[in-house]
């Protein structure tokens, strides 16, 4: 781990104590996994403490972990299914921090935290619209960038990648109507996982 | 009498000012913006989700139709993000050879959006200027990698391949005399570099013409100056990047502050705005293509003297060159492997961000090891940017909406994604 990002993670701790449930580091990125009911607490701590000063938020996104090593020889891996993930970014001391909350299977529910950053608006109902994930407090959460009156949340890994329904303008109705999907899903490319690393080898 | 005041209007989705397809709910008063609400996503094409069905390099090609203006730059995000997994870096040479093509795509993303917001605001002879200049960085784009648009140029562990030593020419046609092609072909003799080279001979004057039309034009002043104003405190809260951010003051560009590539190496001024508005992004974006065509001359000259490998030397990554496959059994097996089932990147997660034309681009991805990308995370910044557009918009006028949408220089493929 670098200095900073030892100091980062070391003042974080000391402030949020068992907030915190891991510190990550890899590939250059630190990655705190917070508890999910304190991220209001934690974010507006992270912004407003001067050691911090994590002024923007880069990105809120979705993940669904449902698949994750699969492939692998141990199988999928175990644990919660959907986390927030929260990139954040400071001017001040020009450096980045990834928070991630592992959030509930049945019903992904998290604080919006519309409140400290308000670009998070839009990453928050990206993140309704594609995975199903509720912000709590959030003002408007609608859908995004799905369609008026889409059914479902299409990147959640059981969300099929052609889709459910498709749609054609239909010259007897004279309106365009949804249908079924006609085509047939197929992979080209199976995923694999090679324990040692292909690219490592 | 009834007192209904307010009214709501339909901007959008076709209108020519909506730069694609945004469609805009604009709540009035009179002429008078109360509530913008921009409806996005007719553009969604779930490129984040396709690139979870895909080997990591056969992504590559979507990332140029995410922001179609400006393509290698989206490119280069990706690319950096699967080479930070990898832990690999790219030679020299290709790291040159990857910011010179950013900044040539920053010219003409500036290109494009200066010609299509002056265009919005009623100076059509911009336009006309700004495309001459970008048709010959496509001809760049196309002596490169074959496309005018979409390169799919820049793979994990460098560049496709190296610049062409000849650029292509205006061949004889009955539509041309043979003078009007000698022309044409006068700066096509050399080398790619060359032709990049005389470029920028040319392009500072270029810059000099527009702004000789909109400057201190009395009609372009009246249309962006006191438009659009939004304080560095409340660009930094509605999660302004690139130009946004720096028109309203702040110095922040990735290229010099979190440098990746080359751009330590290289010197160039960050321009930044006094008073936030249309007028001084404006000026900011113009700036910034003078000191993109700074950039370029540097890394015309560092690639004139120094050849190279444009690839890592790792078959694991990088496919082996045709002539060895062809004869050594290894390469062969390196080729197919890399062909029918791509490159295994170890288990993890990274956030690579980089200095678009629009702001900062970043791409978030997971890795469980396998040989496509578990999840792939675009964060655009025009996403961000039109976000913000009640705010910007709240209680101007009807036409300031097309001067700001011009301003925020959105582009629907990478809003939407």
């Amino acid at each position: 781990m670098t200095d900073t990002h030892q100091d980062l993670a070391a003042h974080a701790q000391e402030k949020f104590g068992e907030s915190i449930t891991a510190v990550h580091e890899f590939a250059g990125q630190l990655t705190l996994d917070i508890h999910r009911d304190r991220i209001v607490e934690i974010c507006r701590t992270l912004r407003d403490d001067p050691a911090f000063a994590f002024e923007q938020v880069m990105d809120v996104c979705g993940v669904d972990y449902l698949d994750y090593g699969r492939e692998s020889a141990t199988g999928p891996r175990k644990g919660p299914r959907f986390a927030a993930v929260y990139h954040l970014l400071s001017l001040r001391h020009n450096r980045r921090l990834c928070l991630r909350a592992y959030l509930d299977d049945e019903s992904p529910m998290i604080a919006s935290v519309t409140g400290i950053w308000n670009s998070a608006n839009w990453y928050e109902r990206e993140a309704f619209d594609l995975f199903g994930i509720v912000f709590e407090g959030h003002p408007d959460l609608r859908r995004i960038l799905t369609d008026y009156g889409f059914i479902g949340h299409p990147f959640r890994k059981d969300f099929p990648l052609i889709g459910h329904v498709e749609m054609r303008y239909d010259a007897e109705k004279q309106r365009v109507i949804y249908e079924p999907v006609s085509i047939e899903p197929r992979v080209l490319v199976p995923r694999v996982i090679r324990e040692e690393g292909f690219a490592k080898g | 009498m009834a007192e209904i005041r307010n009214y709501t209007m339909n901007f959008g989705p076709q209108h020519p000012a909506a730069h694609g397809v945004l469609r805009l709910v604009l709540e009035l008063d009179g002429e008078v913006i109360q509530r913008a609400d921009p409806h996005i996503g007719l553009l969604h094409r779930g490129t984040e989700k396709l690139t979870e069905s895909k080997p990591y390099n056969q992504s590559i090609g979507y990332m140029d139709r995410l922001d179609y203006i400006s393509m290698m730059c989206s490119e280069h995000g990706y690319v950096l993000a699967i080479e930070k997994l990898l832990a690999i870096e790219p030679p020299l040479r290709a790291q040159y050879i990857r910011v010179l093509f950013d900044e040539i795509t920053r010219l003409l993303n500036h290109l494009f959006w200066l010609s299509a917001h002056a265009l919005d605001v009623g100076a059509m002879t911009v336009f006309l200027y700004c495309f001459r200049e970008r048709e010959d960085l496509f001809d760049c784009y196309e002596a490169v990698s074959g496309a005018r648009m979409h390169a799919t140029y820049y793979r994990p562990g460098g560049v496709y391949r190296d610049l062409p030593d000849s650029m292509p020419q205006y061949q004889p046609s009955p539509l041309r005399d043979t003078k009007e092609i000698m022309r044409l072909n006068a700066n096509r003799e050399g080398s790619l570099l060359d032709f990049i080279w005389d470029f920028t001979e040319r392009f500072p004057k270029h810059i000099d013409e527009y702004e000789m039309l909109l400057t201190d034009n009395r009609i372009w002043k009246q249309r962006t100056v006191g438009i659009g104003v939004i304080s560095p405190e409340r660009a930094l809260q509605l999660g302004f990047t690139g130009p946004m951010l720096r028109g309203s003051g702040v110095e922040w560009d990735l290229r010099k502050k979190q440098p990746y590539e080359v751009y330590d190496r290289l010197d160039f001024d960050i321009p930044v705005g006094v008073n936030g508005d249309c007028y001084d992004r404006y000026l900011v974006r113009i700036e910034e293509m003078r000191q993109s065509n700074r950039i370029i001359r540097q890394c015309v000259e560092w690639l004139r003297r120094n050849p190279g490998p444009v690839m890592i030397d790792d078959h694991k990554v990088a496919p082996p060159p045709r002539e060895k496959m062809k004869g050594d059994m290894e390469s062969l097996i390196h080729h197919f492997k890399l062909f029918t089932e791509g490159y295994c990147v170890p288990a993890g997660e990274t956030y690579a961000a980089i200095e678009h034309p629009k702001g900062e681009f970043g791409v978030y991805m997971i890795s469980d090891g396998a040989n496509k990308p578990y999840r792939v995370k675009i964060r655009t910044a025009g996403f961000a940017h039109l976000s913000a557009m009640d705010e910007l918009t709240r209680g101007h006028m009807i036409a300031d909406v097309v001067a700001v949408i011009g301003t925020l220089d959105i582009v629907f493929g990478d809003i939407d994604r």
